[in-house]
């Protein structure tokens, strides 16, 4: 299994916003029909009743007291950020 | 003459204390071996100017926020940002007067085995400049090595804390999972990750890990801590350790390594300890498989955070998808892309079962093995990295070549548990790492085994060619 086709590449990079350039998409399709050829060895286990892990320790629901905390000022917030406009983000039309 | 090359942090402090130097002494002697090895190694990416004070040095790999001081983390995307807080490891440093020299290059978003993935140039092995440190936090490991740092903070997903060390020749925890705070570190694979020391002692390594270790309220995955012991015994009488035959006899370790991992485990007989054989029959098998399917899912959904709109860098676009779109092309490299995209494949509809489903199972049975063998021992010897530090640019190409890297680091890590790399000696004039792994929580029996051995192996951690 695992023979990726250019349009699931094209899909996956969609899904996850990537652009790709023509090269990139050849690149990765080769690649990660490698890469997914290796991993789905894990399909060869029989795993009937085993519960999946998702986090190694044992602990559940940490809570934290409800009480009010400084945070971050505006400007700090904004500090790094590529356009702001008074205190929004802005970005280009959707 | 302070000679950074030998000084250990636990007699920098001692130095300090006495007041037989000064702080701004000590942080200029680092600065100063920095500008005259750096350049040939690139270890860091950031260098900082002496804050004050009268504590020891400390570098940290460049995925540690750190306020005020550029935090790239390896990539383009995040090249011009600085945080406008600390993480919470570089807050405790502060607390206890541990003062920045500078940010350490590492593979970008710490996905990598060799730092050839970082978006600012490869850091070199200060062994042999012509071969990699290790990665991802192959620049920490550089700088320990080199003397350009007493010790240095990494971090650690799948074996980049111990491979690097490993590779370098010096000291490196992986903490058990949730004993230190990732709060304002770059997140990579959340299940997975972890900050921990690197140091050129068992002893150093153990002292840092204390300053660092402990719940934070600010990650919500963290868990109160054993009180850290400081090792000091020289002897392994009543400790277990068990050799997983599967760690060790993997396809891919060089004789060399094997040999220098051999004679250390006989060390460890010849100090007090009973040694036996042991199996991991999957957790070997199927955990690079496992983990290059979690960590990839993992870091699918932490990346989707670099849209350009927040921080980071920002490409043009018509519209808003088209500016995320062209933000993700022009700021991450080709690594991160691949990772992406595999762990969004893995997630995607119709495959989510047959992929990142089925890995979660296999992560369940890597986790009751270990358990299992755990009954009977105390520590589990195996090499760190199969190989010594290879040369620049032999596994560029070949991502699965440079996956299989991490083999024996990486079923502890999908475990949750704590490993210890420390030098075991040389292999064509390279370290060789020995990996001790214990159950959760088991950091003071590392310390204490590693610190024997460390004492009785007498390695010396300068590398050759800086010897005089």
């Amino acid at each position: 299994m695992a023979e990726i086709t250019r349009d699931e590449v094209l899909h996956v990079a969609r899904l996850a916003r990537l652009e790709l350039t023509d090269n990139e998409v050849a690149r990765f399709q080769e690649q990660l029909s490698d890469i997914l050829g290796a991993v789905s060895k894990v399909s060869e286990l029989d795993l009937s009743g085993v519960p999946p892990t998702a986090h190694p320790l044992d602990i559940q629901n940490a809570w934290a007291d409800d009480v009010p905390r400084p945070c971050l000022s505006l400007d700090e917030v904004f500090a790094n950020a590529p356009d702001r406009d008074d205190d929004l983000f802005r970005v280009p039309p959707t | 003459m302070i000679d950074t090359l030998r000084l250990t942090a636990e007699e920098a402090k001692r130095l300090l204390d006495a007041r037989e130097i000064s702080g701004a002494e000590l942080f200029a002697a680092y600065r100063a071996a920095i500008d005259e090895r750096d350049p040939e190694l690139h270890a860091y990416l950031a260098v900082c100017d002496d804050p004050g004070g009268d504590g020891i040095p400390i570098a940290m790999k460049d995925v540690i926020g750190t306020k005020g001081v550029a935090t790239t983390a390896g990539s383009k995307i995040l090249e011009s940002y600085v945080p406008v807080y600390d993480s919470t490891v570089a807050a405790r440093c502060a607390k206890h007067g541990l003062r920045l020299l500078g940010k350490t290059n590492t593979d970008e978003f710490a996905m990598g085995s060799s730092t050839e993935n970082s978006a600012f140039g490869p850091s070199h092995n200060p062994w042999d400049p012509t071969r990699v440190p290790g990665g991802s936090g192959g620049g920490s490991a550089a700088a320990v090595a080199a003397g350009l740092a007493p010790w240095a903070l990494g971090s650690d997903t799948g074996g980049s804390i111990k491979q690097p060390a490993a590779l370098c020749g010096n000291v490196g925890l992986r903490p058990t999972y949730g004993t230190v705070s990732r709060y304002g570190v770059v997140a990579f694979a959340s299940s997975l990750d972890q900050v921990g020391p690197v140091a050129r002692t068992v002893r150093d390594c153990a002292y840092l890990y204390s300053i660092i270790a402990g719940r934070d309220e600010n990650d919500t995955t963290t868990v109160d801590v054993p009180a850290v012991e400081v090792p000091a015994a020289e002897d392994l009488q009543g400790v277990r350790v068990g050799v997983p035959r599967e760690l060790n006899e993997a396809k891919g370790i060089e004789s060399g390594v094997r040999e220098r991992v051999w004679q250390a485990v006989a060390l460890a007989e010849s100090l007090g300890a009973s040694v036996d054989e042991c199996s991991l029959p999957r957790s070997v098998d199927y955990g690079l498989a496992c983990y290059y399917l979690i960590a990839p899912a993992e870091a699918s959904s932490n990346l989707a955070r670099y849209d350009g709109v927040r921080y980071g860098l920002r490409s043009q676009g018509d519209d808003f998808r088209a500016m995320v779109m062209a933000s993700r092309h022009d700021g991450l490299g080709d690594e991160p892309k691949r990772r992406i995209m595999l762990g969004t494949y893995a997630l995607s509809a119709g495959y989510y079962d047959a992929f990142y489903g089925k890995a979660q199972q296999v992560r369940t049975v890597i986790k009751r093995e270990h358990d299992e063998a755990f009954e009977r021992f105390d520590v589990l010897v195996s090499p760190t990295s199969p190989t010594v530090a290879f040369p620049l640019g032999a596994k560029a190409d070949n991502p699965l070549a440079m996956y299989l890297s991490d083999l024996l680091t990486i079923p502890s890590c999908m475990a949750g548990l704590p490993g210890l790399s420390i030098p075991c000696g040389l292999s064509e004039g390279l370290p060789v790492g020995l990996q001790l792994v214990g159950p959760q929580f088991s950091e003071n029996t590392l310390f204490r085994t590693g610190h024997a051995l460390e004492r009785a192996l007498g390695f010396d951690p300068v590398p050759t060619r800086y010897r005089t």
